[in-house]
């Protein structure tokens, strides 16, 4: 027993604790803070309309009775005024007798407050002295039975010193006033009971929503990138919300895996190059320099190897910025109107000697005037990458580079015969570090084509890869400007 | 001649210093944006280095502040940043030229004296020689020992660059730049082939060559001593 009680004692305060920190968690929300507003303002507006019941139907009563006490005193002065005092003290005497149950009070007492005539037998104790209304307890014997009633009138004093009362017992009207309160105080009650259910209730379910957002965000936070805030299907503002925030989670989600992956490919392409560049210069250092000639350029040979190197490198972490930049859209636009035949030509200017030393017959084949809204130097970039790739790899043959307008469209085309992309490889070539060589012999970062694309798609454009028959076909898709 | 370098990294001013210094040009080294105000304003320079990123006023500021107050010294500027967007901001501030970090010293060296040469020449000239070299800018044509020699429109631009800065190294980035608007260097090696071509017609049928290559910087039209 001993043991039991000592559980529960330890407990007790444990579960208080936790009951206080619920409370201020739920009082700490806006939906708490919401729903008592509401509250408070319904209880405001329930008590008013109360006030107002009250006061009106109370004061119905009360504005009754006084009117009553005018009626007769009005009706007593004509009297007394017609009769004097022996007329009154008749007329009083002769509304005193028997109980004609409208509660009325006379008495008329000489100056001494001896009573002359009535249906009390003294004044009621506590009885000013001078004309005045007047509210007093009246002692009354009703079948035998002893009890106190209410009651309110108005005393005159009379020339002469004679008095005269004319009151009214009120109990009745104090029952109804008692009763009224009593209602109304019920149906106040239970207006604010049902306010204040209403309103938990209420702030109850809007937090049951908030908090699946909050913790669906938690557990995102936490790590779970694939958790997703649930739909109720009611297609409200919280289901909006929801879909709203998974469709950003999405996005999310889809750029941390982009990213991982980004980050393990530049791992590793920079590492290789990395390693080799230390390598270089690891060797150069332990190469004899001096005296003999052939060492000492077989160490400048090193170095300026290992300059060629970070030269590579640097190209290789330029490209990857170029496409980060392209990609993330951080970059202000200098677009402008221009002619993309004349940028394919300008290339092909550059690139007709090299093609020509290589074994290439570099052709170009654009039509005047397809001009699209962009950027020079980058459709040039893509253009001197696409040549660059067809000259790496199609080994010789003709490359041909064709600008025509087609359905509203600007397009450009680079054709070459050589291996071409299979198929299946060719959506994939275009993300970063692909290279279908598997020995990665032939120099290169793999990023040329991902630039390519994140430039065409910078331009609101495409670039699709396609069968040349033999070769390979590059065609990249811009929206045409009208001429 | 004096020349202004603005750069707060430690390592690469004493580099620049110690270059300029061993190829002739007086230097004078400011770390931070205020220094480089200071001295700007205070000393004549023929020219000035400037990096972009600065401890208490970038150097665009620097330069916007320099020009507003009408000093006029060619402004080489320096930057990590290498997009065609922050090259176009940083020439709108008011440099001459814009050189992407890290770069070999020999393209910083002439690219600077391109600078040095361009506020001397006279640039209205319709006739350029070198030797007995001769391009004439109206007709487009161009000469050897008065012999007419046919060149293509790119290799008359790549001439006309390459004489306009006769006896001076220009790199293969000044080539793509201001014969082809390219600001970005392709993985093949195109001018070094468009250099052979024009070679081969200036040069070849000639005693002395004109058109010299640079080891590890570049290339030198210049006359035979």
């Amino acid at each position: 027993m001993v043991i039991e009680g000592s559980r529960f004692a330890s407990k007790a305060p444990l579960a208080a604790a936790q009951i206080l920190r619920n409370a201020r968690l739920i009082v700490g929300t806006h939906a708490f803070r919401l729903a008592a507003l509401y509250f408070l303002v319904f209880a405001a507006s329930v008590l008013g309309v109360l006030l107002f019941v009250y006061l009106t139907s109370a004061g119905f009563v009360e504005r009754q009775t006084e009117a009553t006490l005018d009626a007769e005193i009005t009706g007593l002065a004509e009297q007394y005024a017609q009769r004097g005092l022996s007329g009154l003290i008749q007329i009083v005497a002769a509304r005193s007798a028997g109980d004609r149950g409208d509660a009325m009070i006379y008495l008329v007492t000489d100056p001494d407050g001896r009573p002359l005539a009535g249906n009390i037998a003294a004044w009621p104790a506590g009885v000013p002295t001078h004309s005045t209304w007047l509210s007093f307890a009246l002692e009354r014997t009703i079948n035998g039975r002893h009890e106190v009633h209410p009651a309110r009138g108005r005393l005159f004093v009379i020339p002469g010193g004679y008095r005269l009362l004319v009151g009214r017992d009120i109990s009745d009207a104090a029952a109804f006033r008692s009763e009224v309160r009593t209602t109304l105080l019920w149906a106040g009650s239970i207006a604010l009971g049902i306010g204040l259910i209403g309103g938990t209730v209420m702030s109850r379910n809007l937090l049951r929503r908030v908090e699946q957002v909050n913790r669906t965000s938690e557990r995102v936070m936490a790590g779970n990138l694939s958790d997703r805030v649930p739909l109720h299907g009611t297609s409200d503002e919280f289901d909006r919300l929801a879909a709203n925030l998974n469709r950003m989670l999405d996005q999310i989600e889809r750029l941390m895996t982009a990213m991982r992956e980004v980050t393990d490919d530049v791992a590793h392409d920079l590492r290789t190059p990395l390693s080799r560049l230390r390598t270089r210069l690891e060797r150069a250092l332990v190469a004899p320099s001096g005296a003999d000639p052939p060492a000492g350029a077989s160490q400048s040979e090193a170095i300026r190897a290992a300059i060629d190197e970070a030269d590579r490198l640097l190209a290789t972490f330029n490209a990857l910025l170029s496409i980060a930049e392209l990609e993330s859209g951080a970059r202000h636009d200098q677009t402008a109107s221009i002619d993309l035949s004349e940028v394919a030509r300008s290339a092909a200017e550059l690139y007709e000697p090299v093609a020509e030393e290589k074994g290439f017959a570099l052709t170009v084949a654009a039509e005047p005037g397809v001009r699209m809204r962009g950027d020079r130097h980058l459709l040039s970039q893509a253009i001197s990458n696409l040549l660059d790739n067809a000259l790496k790899y199609a080994g010789g043959g003709q490359i041909e580079l064709r600008v025509f307008p087609e359905n509203g469209q600007a397009i450009l085309e680079i054709t070459d015969q050589g291996p071409g992309i299979p198929e299946a490889d060719r959506h994939s070539v275009l993300d970063r570090f692909v290279r279908l060589e598997p020995s990665r012999t032939t120099p290169g970062n793999g990023l040329g084509l991902s630039l390519v694309r994140a430039i065409a798609r910078r331009h609101d454009g495409s670039v699709t890869l396609e069968d040349n028959r033999p070769g390979l076909r590059v065609r990249l898709q811009f929206a045409r400007l009208p001429t | 001649m004096k020349i202004l370098v603005v750069e707060d990294d430690r390592e690469t001013a004493t580099y620049l210093t110690k270059g300029l210094s061993e190829s002739g040009y007086t230097v004078d080294c400011a770390g931070d944006g205020r220094e480089a105000l200071f001295l700007a304003t205070s000393a004549d320079y023929s020219a000035m280095v400037l990096d972009r990123m600065l401890p208490s006023m970038d150097g665009l500021s620097v330069l916007g502040a320099l020009r507003a107050a009408e000093i006029r010294t060619p402004a080489l500027i320096l930057s990590a940043l290498g997009s065609v967007d922050d090259r176009v901001k940083g020439l709108r501030a008011g440099g001459d030229d814009y050189l992407v970090k890290p770069f070999a010293f020999s393209e910083l060296l002439a690219r600077l004296e391109a600078l040095l040469r361009r506020g001397a020449g006279p640039t209205t000239t319709t006739r350029l020689r070198v030797a007995d070299l001769e391009l004439d800018l109206l007709t487009r044509s161009v000469r050897r020992g008065g012999k007419a020699i046919e060149v293509l429109p790119r290799e008359f631009r790549l001439l006309e660059y390459l004489m306009r800065n006769a006896g001076h190294v220009v790199t293969r980035t000044m080539l793509l730049e201001h014969v082809w608007d390219y600001h970005f260097d392709p993985q093949t090696n195109v001018i070094d082939v468009q250099i052979s071509r024009l070679r081969q017609k200036i040069d070849k049928s000639f005693d002395h060559p004109l058109l010299h290559t640079v080891r590890g910087a570049g290339y030198c039209l210049r006359a035979p001593e």
